[in-house]
């Protein structure tokens, strides 16, 4: 790691000042991806600010009878919260699924959203990177890419989003509220996240100085009978080839409402819409599962490494589907 | 490395690991692990604590560790781990990969495990801190140290002393009633009582042995909840009988 200052932030406006008067300032919440991409050198921070002492760790009930979770409360915390685990189960088990208790004992919600793509180019400074270092080049467009984007990939950048969270945020039409030098503002979650374009650089639309204060999920019924399916390398503590947030709203065998969002598959969380509206109003069988799934994968472009991600993301959300629609549980 | 190099004697890799433990151990004071934790992070500040120098330098740091406060000064790019093993001497926190990927490093944060190595010891001020040398009571090693020893949990032991804390934080977190991604019903997770063997794999998925001594961390987790553990000539007969079929 290069050398750096420290300071513990007063408050959010402490914190916001001194990461907008310093560009080379950086903030730390839980220091679980922080720390690892400044060990390699990812990340050389003229100080780091941390915010883990603010006041940004409860998780309550909002007015219209959703939740806002607070940017500090950690993945642990809201896995754990009775009302987490019983209204919005995919959320519970997207991040169960992701890493290990050590590491979402740290991690924290607003860190969740902004950790940075696993693309061993990215972390391997010996090779080019445009994420890195914009303008270098993207060795994984014709390297080694099975892990990598099949939707909205650019020539600049086919890097996946990594996070299991929110995936399963993408799906309950989540809110992100943020607040920066200009105040307060709040993102809905399909816009926080960006597509590389010729800026892969960014991940997200964060201003310089912004500072995520809490995620809030709306009231959402339904979202019990959800169901998170992660498929990986090996059983556990892996990150996500493919991943399934599937919501089915029912009404005896019919579905009312559909929410499907994928992970691994693109440099952000990828809500699938229109077989989200197909799903509406038909009887959950597995031909119309498996009508969504085409819809779902029709855009793709996948690599010269990862085509066998379309057929196991269509397998995928079948699976998720069928289980969703008899109510949820383990995937 | 070099420190557990030094400090192996000619004795069996069995009683060293027994000795190194207690003998480490013998500092503290701690009632159980837990309960000590909460007593100590509930007088902790609650409030920011600012620290005065944000240029590049060493700043002060008093880290409570297996109930002794200890003082010093690093620089904030300092890790928990090489604070504990190069400068307060506790070499029982292992470095495997560096890299949150391996749980060598594991110790317990206000009660919580954690990889020491992801976390930067300047942000550490005023939080719990136990160690696989604060598991024991004196001469008297924890139930779960006592279990690994039992069961054959483990045989170079480089991974031990992070799956002891881990296995101890995760007995814990089933009181607690934590779920795991593969608890079937999330309003109603596992009791001691009934802590399938699953569960245990899902949960210590976080800490890996390179002498695959698998079956006895599991059999030690096992013991220490309150099970019967198979026994070791069981799971072997069961694996040739298997390949037998
Ligand atoms: C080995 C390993 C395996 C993992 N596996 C998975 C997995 O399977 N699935 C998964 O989803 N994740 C996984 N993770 C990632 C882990 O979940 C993230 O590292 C964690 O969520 C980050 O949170 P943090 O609080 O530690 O963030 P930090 O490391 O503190 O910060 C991350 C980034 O966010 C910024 N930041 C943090 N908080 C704020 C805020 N409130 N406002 C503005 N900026 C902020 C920081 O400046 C930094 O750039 C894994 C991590 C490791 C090391
Ligand atoms: S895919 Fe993106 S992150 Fe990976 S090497 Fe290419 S530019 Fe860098
Ligand atoms: S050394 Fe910390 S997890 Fe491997
Ligand atoms: S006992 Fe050797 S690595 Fe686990």
């Amino acid at each position: 790691m290069n050398n750096f200052g420290y300071v513990r932030a007063a408050s959010v406006k402490d914190a916001i000042d001194r990461s907008a008067g310093d560009p080379k300032a950086m903030i730390i919440a839980g220091g679980t991806n922080l720390v690892d991409r400044m060990k390699v050198f990812l990340d050389e921070p003229s100080q780091l600010i941390d915010i883990s002492r603010l006041e940004l760790k409860k998780i309550e009930k909002t007015a219209d009878g959703g939740l806002r979770i607070g940017a500090l409360v950690t993945n642990t915390e809201v896995a754990d919260h009775a009302e987490v685990r019983a209204q919005y189960p995919v959320l519970a088990r997207s991040i169960l699924s992701g890493a290990s208790q050590q590491i979402r004992n740290l991690a924290t919600v607003g860190g969740n959203l902004l950790q940075r793509t696993r693309c061993p180019y990215y972390y391997d400074t010996a090779f080019a990177c445009n994420k890195r270092m914009p303008g270098s080049g993207c060795p994984a467009a014709n390297g080694v890419n099975r892990g990598h984007a099949i939707f909205g990939n650019s020539e600049h950048c086919v890097a996946v989003h990594p996070s299991d969270m929110c995936v399963a945020l993408a799906a309950l039409d989540a809110v992100v509220e943020v607040e920066g030098p200009k105040g307060p503002r709040k993102i809905a979650f399909g816009e926080f996240h960006r597509l590389p374009g010729d800026t892969p650089n960014r991940d997200t639309n964060l201003e310089p100085g912004e500072l995520i204060t809490a995620v809030t999920i709306p009231a959402s019924p339904f979202a019990k009978s959800s169901v998170y399916l992660k498929l990986r390398d090996r059983a556990s503590y892996a990150f996500a080839l493919i991943s399934v947030a599937a919501v089915l709203d029912m009404s005896g065998k019919k579905i009312k409402t559909a929410r499907l969002a994928l992970g691994g598959v693109a440099h952000k969380p990828w809500r699938t819409t229109e077989a989200e509206a197909f799903l509406q109003g038909k009887a959950a069988d597995t031909a119309t599962f498996q009508k969504a799934a085409e819809l779902a994968l029709k855009g793709a472009k996948p690599l010269s490494h990862n085509t066998f991600k379309v057929t196991l993301a269509k397998r995928a959300i079948v699976r998720a589907l069928t289980i969703s629609a008899k109510g949820g549980g383990v995937a | 490395m070099e420190n557990q190099e030094k400090a192996v004697p000619k004795a069996s890799r069995r009683k060293f690991l027994s000795q190194a433990l207690t003998a480490a151990g013998s500092v503290v004071v701690a009632p159980t692990l837990i309960e000590s934790a909460t007593a100590i992070g509930a007088e902790a500040p609650p409030s920011p604590v600012p620290v005065a120098p944000s240029t590049a330098g060493e700043i002060s740091v008093t880290l409570h560790i297996n109930g002794a406060k200890k003082t010093l000064s690093v620089e904030p790019r300092v890790t928990l781990l090489d604070t504990l093993r190069e400068r307060l001497e506790l070499t029982g926190s292992k470095k495997g990969c560096d890299h949150g990927q391996c749980g060598a490093c594991t110790v317990l944060i206000d009660g919580q495990r954690a990889y020491s190595c992801l976390c930067l010891a300047v942000m550490q001020e005023g939080k719990e801190i136990v160690t696989i040398e604060g598991l024991a009571k004196g001469e008297v090693l924890h139930p779960v140290q006592e279990a690994f020893i039992h069961q054959d949990g483990f045989q170079c032991g480089y991974c031990t002393p992070g799956q002891i804390c881990a296995s101890v934080a995760l007995l814990d977190e089933i009181k607690r009633g934590c779920a795991s991604a593969i608890t079937p019903d999330l309003s109603s997770p596992p009791q001691l009582s009934n802590l399938s063997e699953a569960e245990i794999k899902e949960r210590l998925s976080g800490n890996l042995c390179r002498c695959s001594a698998y079956n006895g961390i599991v059999a030690a987790v096992q013991q220490a909840a309150g099970h019967t553990p198979p026994s070791a000539a069981a799971l072997v007969l069961g694996a040739t009988a298997k390949e037998g079929a």
